[in-house]
């Protein structure tokens, strides 16, 4: 039969995967001096699983390489190889190509080949030979006559023979397998019945086998009990060869199995990955709650059931049936909140899976820049959405980049400066409202605003003359093209800029800002949405439709004083909101709706915030507040600026989803000046700020 | 049917192992360390023990030799995957008490031609 | 929704002879058109609609399909005929799209649907030039049945046109 064992890759490569973040934590946290060998044979034993496994599925190569790995760990568990920082580092560096592999296997592409056995070459500079061998078998080739009449077999058992489950009926069945069988037993030891141990082994037989048979497939039937009996195997012809228990026998060895023929280049993928895993692992006690409450909600289910049904001309029995409705109904309710509160947290995992591949980047990198740092993490345990965490590993990554590089100081400059010679960065998460909130904080050097708005002058983003708030001057690492390093870093340098991550945190419902004090440190704030399937909306009315704010982008409602208005250029009306002026929007100006030029006094604006932008939107009607199950426009349709999605509402009508930084952006492309900047009130002349405009 | 208690700290080697054994007909229980298996092993019965060596919590060495003080598991043939052909790693399971070893990498016709060779 | 559009609603839910080319036909103004019934998921009378902003004038927004949200293109408009008013005939025929990158629900508003009929692929003539009144890139050929002329329309074109191209939010 031939099974496919491709079924089982998946599994192969997760648990591959963490067994090497396990190697990779343990050797990260090694004690060189005093190493805890608990830790060793932990990681001895992931490597170990990781060569089984895959030689098993069939990834030779990940296999070969790991046997050497494997070899170096066992010499460190057994005592007779001193673990050095040096091994530690060859190791790590293993991880790496292990990873790398596995990677190969899983999605397909081409092995770096010359760095793979570069690093196994370290492996085995350190282990002292050339490479081990898989096997240390002897081969015996001269035994291995076919004997064309076949053989004549003593077999005789050692008293315990049978205390390791071998049985010899077995024995002679595959014997017999093999050919013409005839047996002789020799009960000569046999003791006398009463002192007979049933668990002894007192039989012995003469076994004569006549066939073309091969040596080796006799061997091989005895081949577990070789040093529980006496064996001699003679053939038929005549010369007597003694097979002494002592000696190496010739064991055919079912080795590598022949389904791994594989070629070096090109490895088709296994499965194709959008980095995202199709699996997700979830604690019992979550599916535990869920089969309550779902029990819960069938129970309430019946109930309603009973409580409905005929009503009668009686209306007193029809009043009682009523109220068993109308409770029923509060429980349903109840019921479905509780549900979808237990399955939404389903997909939730513990933010420390995109913490943990921090301490390696630090540990990386700060040798490589020279520099000494801390590394702490608070809040590891805080849940949040596994696809929202599994796109924010890379803009967190290049966040801890940013600190390394350009915020930690050198060792020397920080003495200068007054500081302990090793830095800190500090990763915190912890919940806010409906959001996960996480801290990237150092005591580094701080944002260099100097530097900072020199540049941006210099590419046209400021004014030569404009004044900006520090946290303005801050917030521009975030606009693509200002990169302030000397020479762009090797390590954060490379093209993915801070916009890309403001971009890409945006693109999750999010947002990032820095709050940063030069000379003492930078602390990057990243905010997301717990989930991406569900928002808390304000239904308004414009016009004839009904739209969804999110209720998180909501500042207030308020309603429109005409003193407040002024216009600009007669293009646009700014309303004076206490000390700024917002922008007011209007949904025929966004959405091209039917044009609307009634007057604005005494209307209803929404004041909303989009990523640091503030707005007023018109609104007809200040409908009710409600959760809102977000449907995606694009999986039957496109993206469509300004609206992020669409809702279905009680009555089954469709309502879109405003996407309040998408509407501002609209707004501005519309040719409109950008009066969000510091508060100067526009007195007289408004040509000022309509000049100003990019 | 025969019953067989497959122990292995590796999920994917338990899947295969599982699924090739039960497609013959086997009943199969799975179980990843050591400590597992022998409590499974004391509340129920089976006619093979195939244990991995390498697994956290008891390894399948100290796991035989348990299993083996056991007066159910006296005789019961208990198998170890070793994963290399070096004579020690198969003489610790002898030592201990195992019938005989199944050398990793297997697939899954030799892993049934085994079973079939212990089983009958 | 009328008798004869419910009664094709079960003609396309029922077993289809898979050696026929089966078509579903429907009325635009004076001409008749077919698309392929296995791309035919189900007839659905007019109902509201959610407009969209900023789309082209052909798409009339979108609706509630059993929760999923499905855009619905009124054909006329289309293909540049004059507007009517929507009445009690007018349908909307739910297609399974297929676009590059992976199947689409998408909905025609029509004036009405005509009849289901066999087509086989011999019977199937290529489309002349039309010139101006419908783009012939949607046109896979036409058939001749009862002595009428029917359009037979590639929807996957006629539907997948680059105004339907979508971005991906959320790709890396």
């Amino acid at each position: 039969m031939s099974i496919d064992m491709e079924q089982f890759h998946q599994t192969f490569f997760e648990e591959s995967f963490e067994g090497l973040d396990i190697m990779e934590n343990e050797l990260l946290n090694l004690d060189v001096g005093n190493a805890d060998n608990e830790s060793i044979n932990t990681i001895f034993r992931s490597a170990h699983s990781i060569k089984g496994g895959s030689g098993t599925f069939g990834f030779t190569a990940i296999a070969e390489f790991t046997h050497v790995a494997e070899t170096l760990l066992d010499e460190m568990r057994d005592g007779t190889r001193q673990i050095t920082q040096e091994a530690v580092d060859i190791l790590l560096k293993s991880v790496d190509v292990m990873r790398d592999m596995l990677n190969v296997y899983k999605d397909g592409g081409e092995m770096n080949e010359n760095n793979n056995i570069a690093v196994q070459k370290e492996l085995e500079n350190l282990l002292g030979n050339e490479g081990s061998s898989t096997s240390d078998e002897d081969s015996n080739a001269s035994e291995n006559k076919t004997a064309s009449d076949g053989w004549h077999i003593s077999f005789h058992p050692h008293v315990e023979m049978l205390r390791t489950g071998n049985d010899p009926v077995r024995m002679m069945y595959a014997l017999a397998d093999l050919g013409e069988i005839e047996v002789i037993a020799d009960i000569s030891e046999l003791p006398a019945f009463v002192d007979l141990n049933p668990e002894d082994s007192h039989l012995s037989w003469k076994i004569t086998l006549t066939g073309d048979i091969n040596k080796d497939d006799i061997v091989e039937v005895f081949d577990w009990v070789e040093d529980e009996c006496d064996l001699e195997i003679v053939p038929r012809a005549n010369k007597t060869e003694r097979i002494a228990d002592t000696q190496e026998t010739t064991i055919s060895d079912p080795s590598i199995p022949a389904a791994t023929k594989e070629t070096t280049e090109k490895k088709t993928a296994t499965k194709k990955s959008g980095g995202e895993t199709a699996s997700i692992r979830v604690g019992i006690d979550k599916v535990d709650e869920i089969i309550n409450l779902v029990g819960e909600l069938v129970i309430t289910q019946a109930m309603l059931g009973q409580a409905g049904g005929d009503m009668s001309t009686d209306k007193e029995y029809n009043e009682t049936r009523m109220e068993k409705l109308l409770e029923g109904l509060a429980q349903l309710e109840r019921n479905t909140r509780e549900i979808q509160e237990s399955v939404m947290r389903i997909r939730m995992l513990p933010i420390s899976f995109v913490f943990s591949r921090v301490p390696r980047l630090v540990h990386d990198l700060s040798s490589k820049l020279n520099k000494k740092v801390d590394l702490v993490t608070l809040g590891e345990g805080t849940e949040l959405d596994k696809t929202v965490m599994e796109k924010i590993g890379d803009p967190m990554v290049h966040l801890v980049r940013n600190a390394l590089d350009h915020g930690i100081e050198t060792p020397e400059q920080r003495i200068a400066a007054g500081k302990s010679e090793t830095g800190t960065l500090t990763l915190n998460a912890y919940h806010k409202g409906g959001n996960i909130v996480i801290e990237l904080s150092d005591d580094g050097a701080g944002i260099n605003k100097e530097r900072v708005l020199n540049k941006a002058r210099a590419n046209g983003l400021v004014g030569a003359n404009e004044e900006l708030s520090d946290d303005a001057i801050n917030d521009l690492i975030f606009h693509p093209g200002l990169s302030t390093a000397e020479a762009l870093s090797d390590v954060s340098g490379r093209g993915v800029g801070m916009d890309v991550v403001r971009k890409n945190i945006k693109s999750l419902g999010g947002s990032v800002r820095v709050n940063s004090t030069e000379g003492e440190g930078a602390i990057f704030t990243i905010q997301l949405p717990l989930t991406l399937a569900i928002l808390d909306g304000q239904l308004v009315k414009v016009g004839t439709e009904t739209f969804v704010v999110p209720l998180v982008s909501i500042i207030e409602s308020i309603q429109v004083k005409s003193e407040n208005l002024s216009g600009i250029a007669g293009k646009a009306d700014l309303y004076k909101l206490r000390n700024e002026y917002i922008p007011v929007i209007r949904a025929d100006n966004i959405f091209n709706m039917p044009n609307d030029d009634s007057q604005l006094e005494n209307r209803l604006m929404v004041v909303v915030e989009g990523d640091g932008h503030k707005a007023g939107i018109i609104v007809d009607d200040l409908l009710a507040q409600q959760q809102v199950v977000i449907k995606s426009l694009e999986t039957n349709y496109q993206r469509v600026d300004g609206i992020s999605g669409a809702t279905i509402l009680g009555d089954g009508t469709v309502a879109l989803i405003l996407d309040i930084t998408g509407m501002i952006d609209i707004y501005k492309e519309k040719g409109v000046p950008d009066p969000t900047t510091p508060v100067t009130p526009p007195e007289g002349n408004n040509s000022d700020i309509a000049d100003e405009a990019a | 049917m025969a019953s067989i208690l497959a122990v292995d700290d590796s999920a994917s080697m338990r899947q295969m192992v599982t699924f090739t054994l039960k497609g013959a007909g086997y009943d199969v229980t799975e179980a990843k360390d050591g400590i597992e298996a022998l409590q499974i092993a004391k509340s129920n019965s089976y006619n093979l023990v195939i244990t991995d060596v390498n697994m956290p919590n008891m390894d399948g060495i100290t796991l035989t030799k348990e299993l083996r003080a056991l007066p159910a598991y006296k005789f019961t043939p208990i198998l170890t995957l070793t994963t290399e052909s070096s004579a020690d790693k198969k003489m610790a399971g002898k030592q201990a008490g195992a019938t005989g070893w199944i050398v990793k990498p297997f697939n899954p016709d030799q892993l049934l031609a085994t079973v079939k060779k212990v089983l009958g | 929704m009328t008798k004869a559009a419910s009664e094709l609603n079960s003609i396309i839910g029922s077993e289809l002879d898979s050696d026929a080319d089966q078509y579903l036909t429907f009325i635009l103004g004076s001409e008749e058109y077919g698309v392929d019934i296995l791309r035919v998921q189900e007839i659905k009378g007019w109902d509201s609609v959610t407009p969209i902003p900023n789309t082209p004038e052909y798409i009339k927004g979108v609706i509630n399909l059993r929760g999923t949200i499905v855009p619905i293109v009124d054909l006329r408009q289309r293909f540049n005929m004059p507007e009517i008013e929507y009445g009690p005939i007018t349908v909307v025929i739910v297609l399974k799209i297929e676009c590059a990158d992976r199947d689409r629900i998408m909905g025609i508003v029509v004036d009405g649907v005509s009849d289901v009929y066999d087509v086989p692929p011999e019977e199937m003539k290529a489309a002349p030039d039309f010139g101006n009144v419908v783009d012939t890139e949607f046109v896979r050929g036409l058939a001749t049945v009862d002595e009428k002329m029917i359009i037979i329309l590639d929807i996957d074109h006629l539907m997948s046109g680059n105004e339907m191209q979508e971005t991906d939010i959320l790709s890396a």
